[in-house]
């Protein structure tokens, strides 16, 4: 039996390059994000739907500084996909753990500060109820994704300081990155959406 | 068997489940014992039967999956409880909040039970896993087919049981709510009870129909293409698991107060009912996770596992059908599963999105719900019509006509089937701005439609026809759906929409394009492929039985459907006025329901008892070019032991000398 089980294993790494291996992993996370895009497009045709050209009073100072966590993070994700490629494994973890550092500040600011501090919430009465409803909604939604992408992160990063990673083996790196950016992508979609569009009505803080 | 190992399985579940039962309702502050008995009756029943599983094989996923679900369900309740007494809430113990959150934790410990993260979790951990070879060893063969087994054939064949199951079970509840309609008045069936079965009729139904496509995609895609399975094997046991524990929340709601909103789930309703909304709409919302990944996985595959020679317009036809309907699966599903979403944080946190006393708008949930629900029936007819020009040019043997039409015209129906959801709202108040672009482009889905029509007729003129039952399947599929689709423009065109709408007519419309899309096809494509997947040959006599019963049942009752509709009868409705005048109709409609009830049953017990004892068949019975009937019957392990080219083009029936698999035996020297 084993003999057999080894021939066929030995087989099926033939049938199955690597390249191709990545060929099919990139393909199939890139279909993944094409479907996560219609739930967030989804989410801001809501946004638009329900708010309009209006949007409640919220903390600008905030909004902008957790924008720039976000955007900063993806930017040393992407100094550690490359350091992982060219085999610099300091670079990587010391990247990747900065990311992570932003992603977690992120989550404090929006979970922890904005919804402490937003005028409206899903808990008052009265016509505001669904400014507060999607506020919540957008942010909790993205915020998860962060909290996932976070979390996919601090794998990668355990194993990479394990030494799993390499120039020919980097795809958990590029895999959890590319979500990592993708969330981004959305925040860039939600922030306006949120703190910049329409005038702005409600109560304030 | 171990008949002591079973017993004691059996007596642990029970005394376990009574046992949970009363710990939990000790712990969330309940009195142990409930005046209601019933509750601590069907824990230890459903506790009893896992038990009973694990006593015939410890190792059955599915009997640890549901024990996983207990659990889940168990932690989610407490979480809840405890959370709301830590933060001073009351009171601690309430339903709705505890309950969604043990149905999501459910959900994950089913999962997590039945083994399909296994591998993922030990990727997290950096254990490297080498994908699964064979049949669990030392185990019995059909152990497999109960767990978490990464063959494509095993998860095509699960979809497909578990497919017929769910078309059995919400058969059942039609048949229930149809014997109260046969006659004017309430006889047996509640108004409320009566709201939630065609309620899960409908939904399940539904469910039904997605894991049968499941099945027939993730069973012949390999095979078609010459791959040796789906490009992420893990990810399609995954896809297939989700479902499960989908369908058993949605089965579930019936213990909760069921629901009485349609299928449909439309708010503001659905912000008000009982408990069980909550459960039908975070069953779809789990199912989907099913479509969605299923997607990702089919248009990988098709994408990057072709055998040589085999470019996508020499793929087999199907496999193109496939591809559209992944394409909306793929995007379109996380429009159900926001729709629901929402409603159930609208439920449960008071967040006002349908609301308008907050603020929110009813036409939203519309809007959201409808852009998937409605190319979600193309997810469920593509793929029938694809079995339709796979199967009719072996059985005409003539090409197939116009094999790029029909290829792009799947993919133009999935496209255009995102650009029409409006139709189901004509009387719900939109603008009039909206409703005539949209009952244009409802319209113009007829083009492409049109063109498998004339494809299909093209095929058969002049085929040397022959009519085994797979064929008369395929034969009253297109002259059913036709009916189907005749029948839809009166309701895309919004004058005669507005006296339509909500009525039988409806109910008989979309009856016969699910049956000419789906149903049909499916059992055609179950009786073409089955000496394939067993190996043996179903009983001929009996499958013409299950065709001429279901074809006359059919026809009978979509046509006295919309006859009784446009006399004025609703949808939805427990009781009529006989003065109406469709008393006559309605008790035809019931009697012709039950012959299709019979008539599947007859086809499931041929199925069945043929996979048992039947003939074993001709390794090529149909005489077809498509490459899975080049290799043997049952199929091996890993489909082609020998690869092939492909050389020619896939439906040159009756053309001399064509060629479309060249199979190269294999050096006996590899491997």
């Amino acid at each position: 039996m084993s003999v057999t089980a080894h021939a066929q294993e030995m087989h099926h790494v033939e049938e199955i390059s690597p390249a191709r291996r990545l060929y099919m992993n990139r393909l199939g996370l890139w279909l993944f994000i094409i479907s996560e895009s219609f739930l967030f497009g989804g989410i801001l045709v809501a946004r638009f739907y329900l708010w309009g050209t209006t949007r409640p009073h919220l903390d600008q100072a905030l909004g902008m500084s957790v924008t720039i966590l976000l955007l900063a993070s993806s930017f040393f994700a992407n100094r550690a996909e490359i350091a992982i490629k060219h085999d610099d494994r300091k670079t990587f973890l010391q990247s990747i753990l900065i990311t992570i550092t932003l992603g977690l500040l992120f989550l404090v600011g929006v979970v922890g500060m904005e919804w402490r501090t937003a005028p409206v919430t899903p808990m008052m009465d009265g016509e505001f109820n669904v400014y507060g409803a999607v506020l919540f909604f957008m942010t909790g939604m993205h915020a998860f994704h962060v909290l996932t992408g976070v979390i996919l992160l601090a794998i990668v990063a355990r194993l990479g300081a394990k030494g799993h990673y390499g120039p020919t083996n980097f795809w958990g790196v590029e895999g959890a990155v590319v979500y990592w950016h993708f969330v981004d992508v959305v925040w860039v979609f939600f922030y306006p959406a949120l703190y910049l569009m329409g005038t702005a009505v409600g109560p304030v803080h | 068997m171990n008949i002591k190992r079973i017993l004691l399985g059996l007596i642990i579940g029970v005394l376990g489940g009574a046992a949970l039962y009363t710990v939990m309702r000790l712990l969330l502050g309940m009195p142990a014992l409930a005046s209601n008995p019933w509750p601590l009756v069907a824990m230890a029943v459903t506790t009893g039967l896992i038990g009973l599983m694990l006593g015939i094989e410890p190792s059955l996923g599915l009997a640890r999956g549901l024990l996983g679900m207990v659990f889940g369900f168990a932690v989610g309740l407490l979480l809840v409880y405890v959370i709301r007494l830590l933060l001073g809430m009351t009171p601690a113990w309430n339903p709705e909040p505890a309950w969604v959150t043990g149905a999501l934790l459910g959900a994950t410990g089913f999962l997590l039970g039945v083994g399909v993260m296994t591998d993922w979790l030990k990727w997290a951990n950096g254990i490297h896993t080498p994908e699964q070879d064979g049949p669990p060893e030392g185990k019995p063969a059909w152990v497999r087919y109960f767990g978490a087994d990464q063959n494509h054939k095993v998860i095509g064949v699960q979809y497909t049981v578990t497919g017929i199951l769910l078309l059995g079970t919400a058969g059942s509840f039609a048949m229930i709510f149809r014997t109260e309609l046969s006659k004017a008045g309430i006889d047996f069936l509640p108004a409320d009870l009566f709201n939630t079965f065609i309620s899960i009729h409908g939904i399940v139904m539904i469910a039904s129909i997605l894991l049968g496509v499941g099945g027939m995609a993730n069973y012949l895609v390999p095979l078609m293409l010459g791959a040796r399975d789906m490009a992420f094997p893990r990810l399609n046991s995954f896809a297939f698991w989700i479902a499960v524990p989908g369908a058993l929340l949605i089965i579930m709601a019936l213990f909760f107060g069921g629901w009485d909103t349609g299928w449909t789930g439309y708010a503001p309703l659905s912000v008000r009912g009982p408990l069980g909304i909550d459960f039908f709409m975070l069953g779809v919302f789990i199912f989907g996770f099913s479509s969605i990944l299923g997607a990702v996985n089919l248009i990988a595959t098709t994408i990057t596992m072709r055998a040589p020679g085999m470019s996508m317009f020499r793929m087999p036809i199907f496999v193109w059908a496939v591809l559209a309907t992944a394409l909306i699966q793929l995007t379109g599903t996380q429009f159900i599963g926001l729709s629901f979403l929402m409603v159930v944080l609208e439920r449960v946190f008071n967040m006002g999105f349908f609301d308008p006393a907050s603020g929110g708008k009813v036409l939203l949930f519309q809007h959201l719900f409808w852009f998937y629900s409605h190319p979600a029936v193309y997810i469920f007819i593509l793929p029938g019509l694809g079995i339709i020009s796979e199967l009719l040019p072996v059985f005409a043997r003539k090409p197939l006509f116009g094999y790029k039409w029909i290829a792009l015209s799947s993919m133009a129906i999935a496209v255009m089937g995102f650009l029409v959801w409006a139709h189901h709202m004509f009387t719900a108040g939109i603008s009039d701005s909206l409703r005539v672009p949209f009952m244009y482009s409802t319209m113009l889905v007829a083009v492409p439609t049109g063109v498998k029509f004339f494809s299909w007729l093209g095929t058969m003129w002049r085929g040397k026809l022959s009519f085994p039952t797979p064929m008369l399947f395929v034969l009253t599929s297109i002259a059913v759906f036709l009916i189907g689709g005749l029948t839809g423009p009166p309701l895309a065109t919004v004058p005669t929409d507005l006296h339509l709408h909500d009525s039988y007519y409806v109910v008989g419309h979309f009856h016969a394009t699910m049956f000419g899309g789906f149903v049909f096809p499916f059992f055609a494509a179950l009786y073409f492929w089955f000496p394939k997947i067993t190996g043996c040959m179903y009983n001929e006599r009996l499958g013409k039985i299950h065709w001429f019963l279901q074809t006359v049942g059919f026809y009978t009752m979509s046509l006295y459907m919309m006859r009784a509709g446009l006399l004025g009868m609703r949808r939805r409705i427990v009781d009529y006025d006989p003065a109406l005048g469709v008393e006559g109709y309605q008790t035809v409609i019931t009697w012709a329901g039950w012959i299709i009830f019979i008539s599947v049953i007859i086809g499931v017990a041929n199925l069945a008892w043929s996979a048992y004892r039947g003939k074993v068949a001709e390794p090529n019975p149909w005489g077809s070019r498509s490459p899975e009937w080049q290799i043997p019957s049952p199929v091996p392990e890993h489909n082609f032991e020998e690869p092939f080219e492909v050389v020619g083009d896939p439906y040159d029936y009756g053309v001399p000398g064509s060629i479309y698999v060249q199979m190269h035996p294999k050096p006996t020297s590899a491997g």
